[in-house]
Order: structure tokens, then sequence, then C-alpha cells
């Protein structure tokens, strides 16, 4: 049985299933880091400060920046299938909805990018 | 149309793994809606804080002045607890080949971890 | 009696290139099962070819070992579906010209199904899917019975027509990556044929068939990359298909009636 190669996959719709799929697995890795993080910090005044001097670094910033991506495109990307799912299909509205869906994320991640 | 013949056992079987899959796709679309509120909320809080330069004493701060803030965080990890482990599956399943029983039964462990970390940190969140 | 060569058509005369030698290139064409290797020909370029005309071409005139099925050969049964370059399509359909990026044309048999030998695959894999996606029509009255009415515009019957023409070629099943990473997902085709019998108002398969679609390996698995949507010769929508089963299945579910 031979299998696809990326031939078959070079198409919007399997680019966003990439993205959507990356975002998750990036997104359920970071989460229990993230709370760990978050209890140490929150339970310890000194602990924060520390920890907010830590996120001043640029290295964390860009960190930081790609996270919110990730959960731009994971949610953006989620909530263009819950409409395909849920509220109706239209062929002809996929590759703008997963347009949409791409600026919508690329714009949050530049709003958190260029305000931190 | 009601389904008039008698169900024989390896349909009794297929039946409960409908069911099964079918809860585990409901419940993923019902978490995902909650996320998607959730994450909507907390991402505007985040792009609030860094344009205002909030330090995180004020977030804090502002946190525990709010009862609704622990709550809505609350809602926020239940949903991820049942949402993270059913995407986990789907990648388990189709990139690494695992599947089955045991799987399920590591998916449900993270979901616990998840749980508990996140209503630890809500609960650090509180004070 | 073998019938003699000399009894088959002639084709028709190829053009001459300046020094009288009728320009060709490579072609590559899968040899073997599932082991095997691409093997290189060289093959006449022509005016309006087909990828199915190479084929044939080669089978007729540089190799009769090669396997390779095809019947219509104008786009009406699906037979020739093949990997061209990579993606699934009907060989009778698809112009070398079209498909030919640079000089080199890669013929391989459909993805995602067991290589008889070389351009042939075994079709049962998909066939059986058809069946375990309860694909067939239940019948519920009998010659007794009045017609049923059904009218066109209804929102069933549209979605009906707009998803039932397919006839099986595996085009789509070849390009879903799904099926390549989950054997026991039922792909496009299958779901796609029973979206249009739960809208059936004839159809008495009721519940048994969302249960079949709701099982490991249905309608759930699907995560709308639009391969086969973008793949389909018919240009059919299983995507669409697919997600109108989740939508049943979901409203079945909290219903109780699943």
């Amino acid at each position: 049985m031979r299998a696809n190669d990326l031939r078959a996959r070079g198409h919007a719709g399997f680019l966003a299933f990439v993205a959507h799929r990356v975002s998750g697995i990036v997104l359920a890795l970071f989460l229990p880091v993230h709370f760990f993080a978050l209890s140490q910090a929150l339970s310890d005044p000194r602990a924060l400060d520390g920890f907010l001097e830590w996120t001043r670094r640029p290295a964390v910033k860009f960190a930081e920046t790609m996270l919110v991506l990730a959960l731009a495109v994971h949610l953006a990307g989620g909530v263009r299938l819950l409409f395909v799912e849920f509220v109706g299909w239209r062929a002809e509205w996929q590759k703008t909805a997963i347009a949409v869906v791409a600026g919508a994320s690329l714009a949050c991640a530049l709003l958190f990018a260029l305000n931190a | 149309m009601i389904d008039a013949q008698p169900l024989e056992a390896p349909a009794e079987a297929a039946m409960r793994g409908a069911r099964y899959a079918a809860w585990r796709f409901v419940l993923q679309r019902a978490s995902a809606a909650v996320l998607a509120l959730c994450v909507v909320v907390h991402l505007a809080t985040i792009i609030y804080a860094v344009r205002h330069a909030l330090s995180a004493q004020a977030i804090v701060g502002r946190m525990h002045a709010n009862v609704l803030w622990p709550a809505f965080y609350t809602l926020f990890v239940v949903a991820v607890a049942v949402h993270a482990p059913l995407g986990l599956r789907a990648v388990a399943d189709e990139w690494l080949g695992l599947r089955g029983r045991a799987t399920d039964v590591v998916l449900a462990l993270i979901a616990l971890v998840l749980l508990g970390g996140g209503l630890y940190a809500v609960g650090s969140l509180a004070g | 009696m073998a019938t003699p060569v000399e009894d088959h058509p002639r084709p028709h005369p190829p053009a001459r290139g300046r020094n009288g030698v009728e320009p060709t290139f490579p072609v590559r064409i899968w040899r073997g099962s599932a082991s095997g290797a691409f093997q290189q020909f060289d093959v006449p370029r022509r005016a309006s070819q087909t990828v199915l005309d190479v084929v044939t071409h080669v089978q007729r005139h540089l190799d009769p070992t090669l396997a390779y099925r095809y019947a219509c050969r104008v786009g009406m049964c699906g037979s020739c579906a093949m990997s061209v370059n990579g993606k699934a399509r009907w060989t009778c359909r698809t112009h070398v010209d079209a498909v030919a990026t640079g000089a080199t044309l890669e013929i391989a048999p459909l993805s995602n199904l067991p290589i008889v030998r070389d351009l042939v695959v075994d079709m049962a894999p998909f066939f059986d899917k058809w069946a375990a996606a309860r694909g067939q029509f239940k019948p519920t009255a009998t010659r007794h019975d009045e017609f049923a009415k059904v009218s066109p515009s209804s929102p069933a019957r549209r979605a009906i027509d707009a998803t039932i023409e397919c006839i099986g070629c595996g085009v789509c099943y070849a390009s879903c990556d799904v099926v390549g990473w989950k054997p026991d997902y039922l792909g496009p085709a299958a779901l796609n044929r029973a979206w249009t019998l739960v809208n059936d108002v004839r159809d008495g398969d009721g519940v048994a068939r969302l249960r079949a679609v709701a099982a490991e390996g249905g309608c759930q698995s699907c995560h709308t990359h639009q391969s086969c949507t973008r793949s389909c010769p018919k240009h059919l929508s299983p995507t669409g298909s697919i997600a109108g089963l989740k939508r049943l299945v979901a409203q079945a579910l909290v219903k109780g009636k699943l």
C-alpha cells in the first residue's frame, strides 16, 4: 500500500489542519508548565517578582508571542470547524474561511507582540 | 424509522462503540465551544494587560477583587481537561499508532493531571 | 488460436520531428506490488495526449506485461483512476500537458489500497467499508404501496442530489490522509453514500446506519482536510456530507436516539 506524499497535501485545507493540530499539541504540552509556573508565582510574592523579571527577556517575549499565536490559530481554526460541522457547509466558502482564520490569528499575535 | 429487528451480540458491541465514540465527539465539540468563549476572554485579558503595561501585582489584585475570575478560570480548567486529552487521542491514534483501552486510560490520567494542576493554579490565584 | 498482431488496429501515424524521429518524453511507471520500483519508459509525446493514452501505449508497444485498468476511457466509469505525479486522478481525463511538470510524468497505483500488480489495486477494502457504513438502501415499501412522494426542492432531497453522483472510483479514498493514518476509518466515499441514505425518506435503516457511521472509525475521524472534495472528479463534497453526518449523530445522541 502506498501513502500520499507532499504533492497531494499542498492545499489550504490540509495546511489549515496541520496548523490546528500542531498548535493543539504545543498548547497541550505548554499547559502543565503554565499551571505549574502560575501556581509557583502566585503563592509566593518573591517568586512572582523573579518570574516577572524573567519574562522581560527577549527570548521569553518571543516564546510568549509564539504561544499567543498558537492559541489564536487553534481558537480561530476551531471556530471554523464548529461552523462547518454545526452551522453549515458551503464548498465555495472554505478557502475564504481559512484565509480569515489565518488573518485573525496573525493579527492577534501581532497585537500581543507589538504591545508586550 | 424504528429498527424493528432485534440486535445480535456483535451489533450490541457496535452500539456501545458508537455511543462511546459519539459522546467523545460531542464532549470535544461542547468543550471547544466553552473554550472558544474562555480563550477570547483570556486573549483579551492578556492583550489588555500588556497594552496597559499592568504589573503582575496589578493583574493579581484585579483578579482577587472579583469572585468571577476564579469561577471563570475554574470553568476554563474543566473545559481544558476535557478538550486536550480528546484532541491528543486523535494525535496518538493517527500519528503514533497508539489506540485502544491502554491509550484511553493514559489519556484519562492526563485529564486528571490537567484538572488537578489547573485547579491548584486557580486556587493559588484566588489566594 | 491467438489473434495475430496484424489484426489489431494500427495507431495513427505519429507526427515526426525535423529529422523524422518522433519526440519522446520519459515516463516513470510503478512496477511490482507493495515492494517494487518505478520503471522508466520513453513514450512519444503527442497532441491532446492523456495519461491513459501513455499507459496504453506502454502496454501495447513497449511492455505487454504492464497491468492496468480502464474501461470507458471517456470519464464515466472511474476505472482508470491512478496516482499521477502524486495525485489521484482519472487518467483518461488527465491531459499530459496539464500535469507533466518539467518533463517527467510519474504514474503509480492509487494510494491507501493494496496493490495487486503494477497500476492495479484491490478495491475490496474500499467496498467493504462502503458495506460497513451500511451504504445500501433499505426499502420499506412494497409494490402494493403508493409511490413515495419526495419533493425535489426539499432540503433532504437537495442534500442527496448534491452528493448522489458518486461512482465509487476511489479517488477520494486514495486522497484521504486519515485513511492512510487510521486503517479502520470508513473513508469519504462510504460516508458520503451513507449521507445520501440517511437523507432518503424512503429508507428504513435508520438508527443502525447512524450507529455504523458514529462508531470508532466513523464520521468523527474526518479532520476536514478537504483532500477528497478537492480531488473528486465528479465535484462532490464528501467533507460536507461527513459534516452533515456529524451533526445528525450529535443530535441523535443528545436526544437519546443513538
